[in-house]
């Protein structure tokens, strides 16, 4: 693999972030690299994180944006505890009905997203605010309270919140799952090269026979989805669930997503990108425990990387539009007279 | 189907958008191998034109034949399903794909089984590049490279040749020159030659008079809404047309005053008054 094909993929700016992130810990921090890669503090918050910053990716490659995966994480574990810790139902029944209604949020932004031309922040934000609300006064009418507790099966907590060697969280184990699969839909199967088409010019993806309101509703009904299952595991994990929680994971997969190098207005970007990125914002808010830095810089390291990031992803992806073997080519032709 | 048939045929098409008369009484019509240039300055009802014909718009009235027999154009994928492929100033290529992907969205070829189809990167980029070079492109080797990294020129013959190679019959070109330089251009207008060789009935739009005339066989010029003239090959001068498709100022007067003066001026042109 020669250097120009390297410089044409979309997470090669998350690569040299991630690096830069971990030289700068060891440099100016004094980390131990072995303690830091062994630590589970960041591989858990990345798993958490990741397994919402997938989709989240996918739909901004597609063109989209989806924030009211916010209120879905929070949503997610409120409705299992409701329905399986309040109800005492048993808690497959809870698992599908948060999964459910991840997908009934999803199904109404990607609506609203296809029949209307409010930019889909907007709707989200919408959605988002609706999705709190209705969580509050359902905790608080059917339960009574905000903070609602579960008492997960033996197999559940085994499956959603075991602590693995008793600190990696099992949702570890998902995140991989997870990433095989996106990556599998993005990067080997057909249907990846029509959510970049689609983030690249809608209207000529359609005219050339892409269902892009279905496959949009689609990635909308992942999203909130994949949030709701994020809420689900914390809920089985910890017992219980809060009505509160979750808004900081809005601008934390934005900034996973995009320091991944997923292009904000669609169109590029890669899975591995969105795992680096990920990995990086986990590195930097939870690597900070490591050094001797005061941790109250970490969100000013986390807007640098970002934008250092982003600069990065600008570049190369300037670089990869013009890494073009022209110049032998011309020559060539005028010798050949044309 | 005999060879005389037009391919495609407007008969007495109307277009109005509420009160608003966009084209009246239009007809015009194209055959296999030929070019059609439709011109017209800006306004003229050109875009629209292209929207009926690609099956954006209906026609208020009158009709649209291929092949001899009238056809219903509702959508955009029926007039492609028919043959007729438009291809916009920049649209149906994606900057940020690479060639082979953009080459086959929407009908991307697989290899494999079932729910396990696999994206077939190597015979997309194979087919992609092979496409293109045969309309003389021979500058795009790799399909892996990003269609942004193309000139306007080179973007242009991607989606033709991709056009052509999904069984186009009939080309619309919208204004195919218009944003590129002068050798970008002439690029474009060999591809269009050679679209033609093909057998391609090509409708090519512009309002560059010196690009339609090196590629047309035939002529119409638009103005508000109607065809005012149609002719062959050799049948007017590029002055006359100048001045039909100003609305019949003398514009073209005006350029060789201009050019006059550039002439005894050293190439300058006038100074503004």
């Amino acid at each position: 693999m020669n250097v120009s094909i390297l410089t044409r993929r979309p997470e090669i700016g998350s690569i040299l972030s991630l690096i830069a992130v971990i030289v700068f810990y060891v440099v100016f921090g004094g980390v131990n690299l072995g303690k830091l890669a062994g630590a589970a503090s960041w591989v858990n918050l990345a798993a958490n994180l990741g397994i919402v910053a997938l989709p989240v990716g996918l739909l901004m490659i597609a063109g989209e944006i989806d924030i009211s995966i916010g209120a879905m994480i929070p949503a997610g574990s409120m409705t299992v505890a409701i329905l399986s810790g309040h109800f005492g139902l048993p808690i497959g029944v809870g698992i599908a009905g948060a999964l459910a209604l991840g997908l009934l949020v999803g199904l109404v932004n990607g609506l609203i997203a296809t029949r209307t031309t409010v930019p889909t922040l907007i709707i989200t934000l919408g959605t988002l605010m609706a999705v709190q609300g209705i969580i509050l006064s359902s905790a608080m009418l059917l339960a009574g309270n905000a903070s609602v507790s579960l008492t997960p099966p033996d197999w559940a907590k085994t499956v959603f919140g075991m602590l693995i060697a008793g600190k990696y969280q099992v949702i570890i184990c998902w995140w991989a799952g997870f990433a095989a699969v996106f990556y599998w839909v993005l990067h080997v199967s057909p249907l990846g090269n029509w959510i970049y088409a689609m983030g690249g010019d809608q209207t000529s993806a359609r005219n050339a026979g892409i269902p892009t309101a279905r496959l949009k509703i689609a990635l909308f009904m992942l999203s909130s989805t994949a949030a709701a299952f994020v809420g689900i595991c914390g809920a089985i994990q910890f017992n219980s669930a809060q009505v509160s929680g979750g808004m900081g994971y809005i601008f934390n997969t934005i900034v996973s997503v995009v320091v991944g190098g997923v292009l904000l207005t669609g169109g590029f970007g890669s899975v591995l990108g969105i795992l680096v990125g990920t990995v990086t914002f986990a590195i930097v808010s939870q690597g900070i425990y490591f050094t001797q830095i005061e941790r109250n810089w970490s969100n000013l390291i986390i807007g640098v990387t970002l934008l250092l990031a982003v600069g990065m992803n600008e570049s190369f992806r300037n670089f990869a539009m013009r890494s073009v073997r022209k110049k032998p080519r011309v020559r060539k032709e005028i010798a050949a007279g044309r | 189907m005999s060879d005389k048939a037009p391919i495609l045929a407007l008969r007495g098409v109307n277009k109005s958008f509420g009160p608003i008369d966009v084209l009246h009484d239009i007809n015009i019509e194209v055959r296999a191998g030929e070019v059609l240039c439709l011109l017209g300055d800006n306004g003229a009802g050109k875009s629209t034109l292209i929207k009926l014909m690609s099956g954006v718009h209906q026609p208020t009235s009158g009709k649209i034949e291929m092949d001899g027999a009238v056809v219903a154009l509702p959508t955009p994928r029926a007039a492609s399903e028919k043959g007729i492929a438009t291809v916009h100033q920049f649209g149906g290529t994606f900057p940020l794909m690479s060639i082979g992907r953009s080459f086959f969205v929407g009908v991307e070829p697989t290899k494999g089984w079932g729910p396990f189809k696999v994206y077939d990167r190597k015979t997309a980029n194979e087919i992609a590049v092979k496409a293109v070079q045969d309309f003389g492109i021979t500058r795009i080797d790799d399909g892996d490279r990003l269609v942004g990294g193309l000139s306007g020129g080179e973007r242009q013959s991607l989606a033709i040749a991709r056009a052509v190679h999904f069984g186009a019959r009939v080309l619309i070109l919208d204004e195919p020159t218009a944003a590129l330089g002068v050798k970008q251009a002439a690029h474009v207008l060999r591809i269009v030659n050679e679209a033609k060789r093909r057998g391609l009935a090509v409708i090519f739009i512009t309002h560059q008079v010196m690009h339609a005339m090196a590629v047309g066989d035939h002529f119409a010029v638009l103005i508000r809404g109607a065809i005012a003239a149609d002719f062959k090959k050799g049948e007017r001068t590029r002055e006359e047309i100048t001045d039909l498709m100003a609305g019949g100022e003398t514009m073209a007067g005006l350029e060789a005053s201009i050019e006059g003066y550039m002439a005894d001026h050293a190439g300058h042109p006038p100074p503004a008054v």
